[in-house]
């Protein structure tokens, strides 16, 4: 069985947005949409403000409201831990975006680019008009890990079959892996650390983990 | 180290924008259309005449699909609404749509009591779907608070026996005499609107301490006074108006049709203007400076 989850550690997060980048690069969203985004928040009052970052995304949660509210089965939960979405079958309502608490999908009326109604190159090669008017999210680069099967490669441990957002991360503060394999990266961080997952107490389990200290401190 | 700051400090509520006037549309129409149904085929039990009543309450829930149609973003694939019966009550109150329909078409051109009650049920049942569809939105927490169902349960109610009582005034609706009379159409009213007022000012006080979005707060503070005015002490007052002064009918229509106006204030508001997003919090920050664990 595999389980597939992402950790990230927030002790090495520096906001440099290069995941948002490379999601953007490899996913060919439009201005505005962002599947990964970096918050930059300040806590606290003056003097005492500590400033954070916090990568989000679509936590692929194992109780997915977006799934439990989705009229047309086009929301998914596959059985290694993705959330997918069938844009043949999304019907663009919009209900998933208002049942997801954690602000990760979107809906684009529109083909937009870059730099107005013609995509540059790297936007061309990914376009995909079935996206347009239904629902997306980030998808855990679902088609890297796929090939996983076929090459024999590891989500996680190869870069080829790894999510494009972990691979770019300058500061490995992302890790991404299968929680069912002991020797993983992100079973090891969660064995090894202190960490929350957003929300909790909406009990969508989420399969993003956020590390904030080390064990035993 | 344990974080120092308010847990429930949160960054970046924002109000949805997926969900224009076409959904509050959507809500206002059926919840005010399966409203009538219901209270319509209780009328008609008591002698009134369910046509002209089942006419409006159809219109207006095909009035609020309608809406919703042009709102999606694959029109054309409408019908895969009808997919996800299971747990999705979108597809459960789209299933309920059809059955209505034809229940309420049966009592247009073949009336028959059995007709009449399935049209009523089948009209609360959307108006409960509706709910459930706003409840089981986790993203806003204003639809998730556990009172919100029940608010839009019964403001759905409320506008239907506003409808009920502007119908009764009007020529197109024959009450026998005696079956409903204007003391029990104003006293159906006004309980309604009690009822719809206190489960308001229970939702708003749990939004409060539950911590909603400050922007969710605002909105629904901005109306309180309209809604209070429209669709509590204009109901009130309508009924003794309508059992000691003359043209006691027309009191309670305008004590319905303000009522039916609130309801309508308050969808608009919670779906369009008060749905603001979770946002993020940190339960803990990150203690920084630590090398590295893994890899």
């Amino acid at each position: 069985m595999t389980r597939y989850a992402m950790v990230i550690d927030l002790r090495r997060c520096v906001g440099c947005q290069t995941c948002t980048a490379a999601c953007k690069n490899a996913n060919a969203t439009p201005p505005g949409v962002q599947w990964r985004r970096v918050l930059d928040l300040e806590t606290g009052e003056f003097p005492d403000v500590r400033r954070s970052f916090l990568p989000v995304s679509c936590m692929h949660c194992d109780a997915p409201p977006c799934e439990e509210v989705c009229p047309t089965t086009a929301t998914k939960k596959r059985a290694d831990g993705l959330v997918t979405i069938d844009y043949d079958i999304c019907i663009g309502c919009a209900n998933c975006v208002m049942a997801c608490p954690f602000d990760a999908r979107s809906i684009v009326h529109e083909a937009r680019f870059a730099y107005g109604d013609t995509p540059i190159p790297s936007e061309a090669v990914r376009f995909d008009p079935a996206r347009v008017s239904v629902a997306n999210k980030c998808s855990f680069c679902k088609d890297r890990i796929d090939r996983a099967a076929e090459t024999g490669q590891v989500p996680g441990r190869d870069p080829e079959v790894t999510p494009a957002c972990v691979n770019a991360c300058i500061s490995g503060a992302m890790s991404f892996g299968d929680l069912d394999d002991a020797e993983s990266n992100v079973a090891r961080l969660l064995r090894d650390t202190e960490h929350f997952r957003l929300h909790e107490d909406l009990g969508t389990q989420p399969r993003v983990h956020y590390v904030w200290d080390g064990k035993g401190r | 180290m344990k974080s120092p700051i308010d847990p429930t400090t949160r960054s970046g509520p924002r109000r949805q924008g997926y969900w224009d006037w076409r959904a509050a549309g959507n809500f206002i129409g059926g919840g005010s259309g399966g409203g009538l149904l219901f209270l319509g085929a209780l009328a008609a039990a008591f002698g009134a005449d369910f046509r002209p009543l089942a006419l409006l309450g159809l219109c207006l829930i095909g009035g609020g699909l309608l809406c919703v149609w042009l709102e999606i973003g694959k029109p054309w694939r409408a019908l895969n609404v009808f997919r996800h019966f299971a747990t999705s009550w979108m597809t459960r109150e789209a299933s309920v749509a059809p059955l209505v329909m034809v229940a309420g078409a049966v009592c247009l051109f073949a009336p028959h009591p059995l007709a009449t009650a399935a049209a009523g049920l089948l009209g609360l049942a959307f108006v409960y779907s509706q709910g459930r569809i706003l409840a089981a939105d986790k993203g806003i927490p204003a639809w998730r608070h556990p009172l919100c169902m029940p608010l839009l349960v019964v403001t759905g109610l409320a506008e239907g026996m506003g409808l009920l009582a502007l119908a009764a005034a009007s020529p197109f609706v024959a009450f026998e005499a005696g079956a409903w009379p204007v003391p029990v159409l104003a006293a159906t009213l006004a309980t309604l609107a009690i009822l719809r007022a206190a489960v308001w000012r229970r939702y708003r006080a749990g939004l409060e301490a539950a911590g909603a979005p400050a922007g969710t707060r605002r909105e629904l503070a901005a109306i309180e006074r309209r809604f209070l005015a429209l669709g509590f002490w204009i109901p009130l007052a309508s009924a003794p108006a309508a059992l000691l002064l003359p043209a006691g009918t027309l009191w309670a229509a305008a004590g319905g049709a303000c009522a039916t106006a609130a309801g309508w204030l308050l969808k608009y508001t919670l779906v369009r203007r008060a749905a603001f997003t979770q946002g993020f919090s940190l339960p803990h920050l990150p203690v920084r400076g630590q090398p590295r664990t893994a890899h």
